[in-house]
Formats: structure tokens, sequence, C-alpha cells
């Protein structure tokens, strides 16, 4: 590892081993803030994993239903059918903090004047588009709830990525290198103070009367 | 800070009609050209959520992903007419092997 390009003195010694001591509590917190994010990651990528495989399952089904309903009617006929949605679904979204990244938070408001009844005469549509809006509705609750937590799993993961780079930064380049450095030093002081200690012993035999 | 936002589904018109029943704004695309300027458009308009069929995410991964960073728009993909192609759940995956290193969740149900 290479060390720093400092001045051997004493008063850089001082100033290293005060970085190095940074550093090293940098490296623990943000060591246990990697620990945290992960088992929150894993807690939220579970669900995530569950909620998707579940809409998947449902939304085909409704997708299926929705399907045989365009085979039987036209498409213009469908069209003016559901042109006048019974429901309008808004979000109320906000920022929540999880470890320091801001995720958003989706809720569903409905409008006060849905109603929970299908948007179109049971005579002009086949049951099987009952069946679809129904299942779509009941399954909008859910899909805000997957995109919610499929986003925060994504910011997690980006987050915890980076995070692992400074730990990693810390850990291999940031204290090798100060630790050599103070090493340095204290060995080119040591070296310099026993240099001066022999100095003095020379220029004393030199000065002393010999017997 | 709160804020009301609306939901839009961009995909395949055969995919999205659905979703009108359920309150939400659906925009039809089927070129990468469409799905491109849709995701732009639907992004400015403020729309809080957006579900993207994945035969249609499939076409742009790359806009996607550059909306993956921001709290908002949350784009999401949701399986189209025709079925799930994976690649919503390959979007957790990567999820998962980013901020673990490993594939932990999939490689146990693969057994």
């Amino acid at each position: 590892m290479t060390r720093l390009a400092v001045n051997p003195t004493r008063m850089e010694l001082r100033r290293l081993k005060a970085r190095l001591k940074t550093a090293e509590r940098g490296h623990k917190l943000l060591k246990d803030k990697s620990d945290e994010m992960v088992r929150r990651f894993l807690s939220y990528v579970r669900e995530n994993k569950r909620l998707r495989e579940e809409i998947e399952e449902d939304l085909a089904d409704a997708m299926r239903s929705f399907m045989l309903t365009r085979a039987v009617m036209s498409g213009e006929e469908l069209k003016q059918t559901l042109c006048l949605p019974a429901r309008t679904v808004n979000v109320r979204t906000d920022l929540e903090n999880v470890m320091g990244v801001e995720v958003p938070v989706v809720e569903i408001t409905e409008n006060e004047n849905s109603v929970d009844t299908l948007p179109y005469s049971t005579l002009s549509a086949t049951s099987d588009l009952d069946v679809a809006v129904e299942k779509i509705s009941t399954l909008m609750e859910k899909l805000l709830r997957l995109a919610q937590v499929e986003k925060t799993c994504n910011m997690l993961a980006d987050e915890i990525e980076r995070n692992r780079r400074r730990v990693n930064a810390l850990e291999y380049v940031m204290i090798p290198q100060l630790n050599e450095t103070i090493k340095y030093i204290v060995m080119k002081l040591d070296e310099n103070e026993r240099g001066a200690l022999v100095r003095l012993m020379k220029v004393k035999s030199m000065i002393t009367p010999d017997n | 800070m709160q804020k009301s936002g609306k939901i839009a589904v961009l995909g395949d018109r055969d995919s999205v009609e659905l979703f009108v029943a359920a309150g939400a704004d659906v925009y039809g695309a089927s070129t990468e050209f469409e799905a491109i300027s849709a995701l732009k458009k639907l992004e400015a308009d403020g729309y809080a959520v957006v579900f993207v069929t994945e035969n249609v995410a499939a076409l742009i991964p790359k806009q996607i992903d550059a909306i993956k960073a921001k709290p908002f728009p949350v784009v999401i993909p949701i399986p189209s007419a025709a079925g799930s192609n994976g690649f919503g759940m390959s979007g957790v995956k990567r999820d998962v092997e980013k901020a673990i290193g490993a594939d932990i969740l999939f490689s146990d149900s693969a057994k």
C-alpha cells in the first residue's frame, strides 16, 4: 500500500492519527448502516416477491376474462361501455425516510362520488366483463402496494451498493494508507532520535580526554 | 409533504383498456418510440404511479432504469394481456443481486 506524501514531522503524525481515528469510526458506522439496510431490504424484497407473484396471477385472471369479452363485443362497443368509469382512483403520495433514503409512500384515495357498482348496464356487456372489472378494481390496492414496495427495494438496493463502496474504500484504501504513513513517520522520528543520540555520544567521547 | 397524484397505465392497447374501469388513465403504445415519448409525457404531467406492461417495458429498459433513482414517478412493470414474460421478476432479482451480491431469494425456489 502506498503511503501518503507528507513530511515526517510530529505535527503531521498528530494530524494523521486524528484522521485515522475518524476514518475507523466512520467505517464502523457505515458498516452498521449497511447491515441494517440489508436487513430491511430483505424484508421489503420478500414482500415484493410475494406481491408480484400474487399480482401476476390475479392480473392474468382478470386479463383472461377481459379477453373473452373482447372476443364477443366489438371494440367500439367495449369502449363505450367502459368510457364512464364508476370510480376514479387518486393517490396520496408522501416521502418516507428509510435509513436515510427518501422513498415514496403511495396511498389510495377514492373519490367521494365513486360507487361500488359496475359502471355500465349489465344488459350491454357480458358477464366476463363484470368479472374482469371487479377483479381489476380489487387489485388496484395491491398494485399500489407493490408500486411502493418495489420502488423502495430499487432505491434501497442502490443505496446499499453505494454504501458498500464507501465501506470498502475506507477499509481497503484509506485506513491502510493512514496506518502505513503513521508507521513511516514513527520510524523516521525514531531513527532521527537514535541518530541524535549516537551523535551526542560520539561528540562526548571526542571532547572528553582519553584515559 | 403530502401530494395527491394520478395513476397511469402504459402499454399495448389490448392490455390497458381494462384499467379504465379501475379508474386509471390509460395510454397506448406499441413501438419503442411511442413508449419513450409517452413515458416522458407522463413524467412531465406529474403522474405519481405509472404501470407499464411488461412487453412495452422490455422495449425501453434504459428509460425505466433512469427513473428508478428518483422517488417519483413510480414506474412498475405489470404483466400484459399475453401473460407475464418475467421482466418484472427479473427486476426484483436484479435488486437482490445488487444489494446482497448474490441471488439468495430465487435460488431456493429453483430447487
